[in-house]
């Protein structure tokens, strides 16, 4: 299916290719220096909390499945995990890692 | 593919008698239908979305080609096929020509595990109208969705211009920002469900809460998770008012400013499928998918009708969403995201655990525990900022 798809628009899609100046668009101006400069280091912070926070997520769901059978268990130790992570948040928080601006 | 396919549906009924060559034929025809119905309902929700905003602006909108202006947009998708399909000089070529895939193929694979209907029965082969429900339904959702943003960074990084780069960056960012708040409400459904199927999820909805309410999750996780849900979804569609990756007055057209031709089409046709996808999801999650209560009597045509019709509820939402509401500043949006849907969805489903295990003791325990903490925060929060009053000379900041 996915290939099928790939396929018909690979079919129809580069239909008259002929050259031409390929210049980037920079609103009509010729470019200046090179796109790859350095990101604020608040992307790269980002890209660290939701390593953390989106496996937390992941860690959640086969607990989710089984809660009904770990009862009381499941639950005390989930809120010692989720207590580790709060605190996490709240540091970062205080520490201004989520201000933006 | 086959093998694939059989093992993505272990769920269905389709396939307990073994795998044979009319199996594989019902199975294809499930993924070609189901190609074609996202496809068409693509056309149908771009005219949708113009004709509402211009109902909404007082302007008239499309309505040359077709009765209403209907056929617009194919008219614009064939315009796109004549286009010359440029490659910036600068671009990273593999990667450039990658991109656009990598954006479209998860948005139809997520399209793939939405329940759409019940059961129907082709040539004594009885089915699921569902094109594939693995056991591990939701995770294979949240990880297609994650590829998504695959799609977006590299179509950014290889066009080697600046405005896509920034709108890749922007977008990836605040894509990962919001997936862990999509990802803890969506636990709380599993939590309820017990399961990760999304047929399961549709099953445990039937039937009624209180006598006489729909047994909606949206009701019985108690409206909250289902509110993150919905702002989480829109940011992950980069759809207003979080388009601040496509901020035409900031950054031309975000990500995709140097794709043109089909390839541009490409990007713009795995927007409305998410988008589409998205407002699929929902219904499934929370409001009982193809469920309802009439129409019992048409059997499978029945739950299609009613999944259509909630599905088009929240597409009009998400419609009206960017008819009305102005753009977020990105310091705001990553505010609502980190500040408080995360601690939210992770208090909630914590109450809604506690719920589960013991009824009226865990829920009143971790209510209150909740409020505990939460009142002594803001207790804090507030005995700071008096200090901070009081203290003479500049306030130095916490970081």
């Amino acid at each position: 299916m996915v290939v099928s798809l790939v396929a018909a628009s690979f079919v129809v899609g580069p239909s008259r290719p002929n050259r031409r100046k390929l210049q980037v668009y920079e609103s009509g101006i010729v470019p200046t220096a090179k796109a790859r400069h350095k990101m604020s280091v608040r992307f790269y912070l980002t890209a660290m909390l939701f390593i953390i926070f989106d496996i937390e997520a992941v860690f959640f769901y086969p607990w989710a499945v089984i809660l009904r059978q770990l009862r009381w268990y499941g639950l005390i130790e989930m809120l010692v995990f989720m207590g580790i992570l709060l605190v996490a948040l709240a540091h970062i928080w205080r520490k201004g890692g989520l201000e933006w601006d | 593919m086959a093998l694939a396919g059989a093992v993505l549906a272990l769920g269905d009924p389709l396939f307990s008698k073994g795998v044979d060559g009319g199996v594989l034929l019902i199975v294809v025809g499930k993924a070609v239908a189901t190609l074609a119905l996202l496809l068409a309902s693509v056309v149908l929700m771009i005219w949708f979305e113009r004709k509402i905003i211009s109902d909404m602006q007082n302007r008239v909108g499309p309505n040359r080609a077709g009765p209403w202006g209907i056929l617009q947009t194919l008219a614009d998708a064939f315009k796109l096929f004549t286009k010359e399909d440029l490659l910036p000089e600068r671009a990273d070529r593999r990667i450039f020509r990658l991109a656009p895939y990598l954006s479209v193929v998860p948005a139809f694979l997520a399209f793939s595990i939405v329940p759409v209907g019940g059961f129907v029965t082709i040539a004594h082969h009885r089915t699921q109208l569902q094109l594939a429900d693995p056991p591990v339904g939701i995770l294979f959702l949240l990880a297609v969705s994650s590829i998504a943003v695959y799609g977006i960074m590299l179509a950014g990084w290889s066009s080697g211009s600046k405005y896509p780069l920034l709108g890749s960056v922007r977008a990836s960012a605040q894509m990962v920002s919001y997936e862990a708040a999509l990802g803890l409400s969506v636990a709380a459904v599993v939590l309820i469900t017990g399961s990760l199927s999304t047929r399961d999820i549709v099953i445990d909805q039937h039937g009624h809460l209180a006598g006489f309410l729909p047994n909606w999750n949206v009701l019985r996780l108690g409206f909250i998770p289902f509110v993150i849900f919905l702002i989480a979804g829109t940011a992950e569609l980069n759809r207003p008012p979080f388009d601040l990756v496509e901020a035409e007055q900031e950054l031309v057209g975000g990500y995709f400013t140097e794709y043109s031709s089909m390839r541009f089409g490409l990007f713009y046709l795995a927007e409305f499928m998410n988008t589409i996808t998205m407002s699929a999801v929902n219904v499934t999650l929370f409001f009982g998918g193809p469920d309802g209560p009439w129409f019992h009597s048409v059997r499978w045509l029945g739950g299609i009708v009613w999944f259509l019709a909630k599905t088009v509820v929240f597409l009009f939402s998400y419609v009206w969403l960017r008819a009305t509401l102005p753009r977020f500043r990105y310091d705001q949006l990553m505010d609502l995201g980190w500040k408080r849907l995360i601690p939210l969805s992770l208090g909630w489903l914590l109450v809604l655990a506690a719920m589960i295990v013991s009824r009226p003791w865990g829920f009143s325990v971790v209510a209150g525990g909740l409020l505990f903490v939460a009142l002594l925060a803001r207790a804090v929060m507030v005995g700071r900022s008096a200090t901070d009053e009081l203290a003479p000379g500049p306030v130095g900041e916490a970081g």
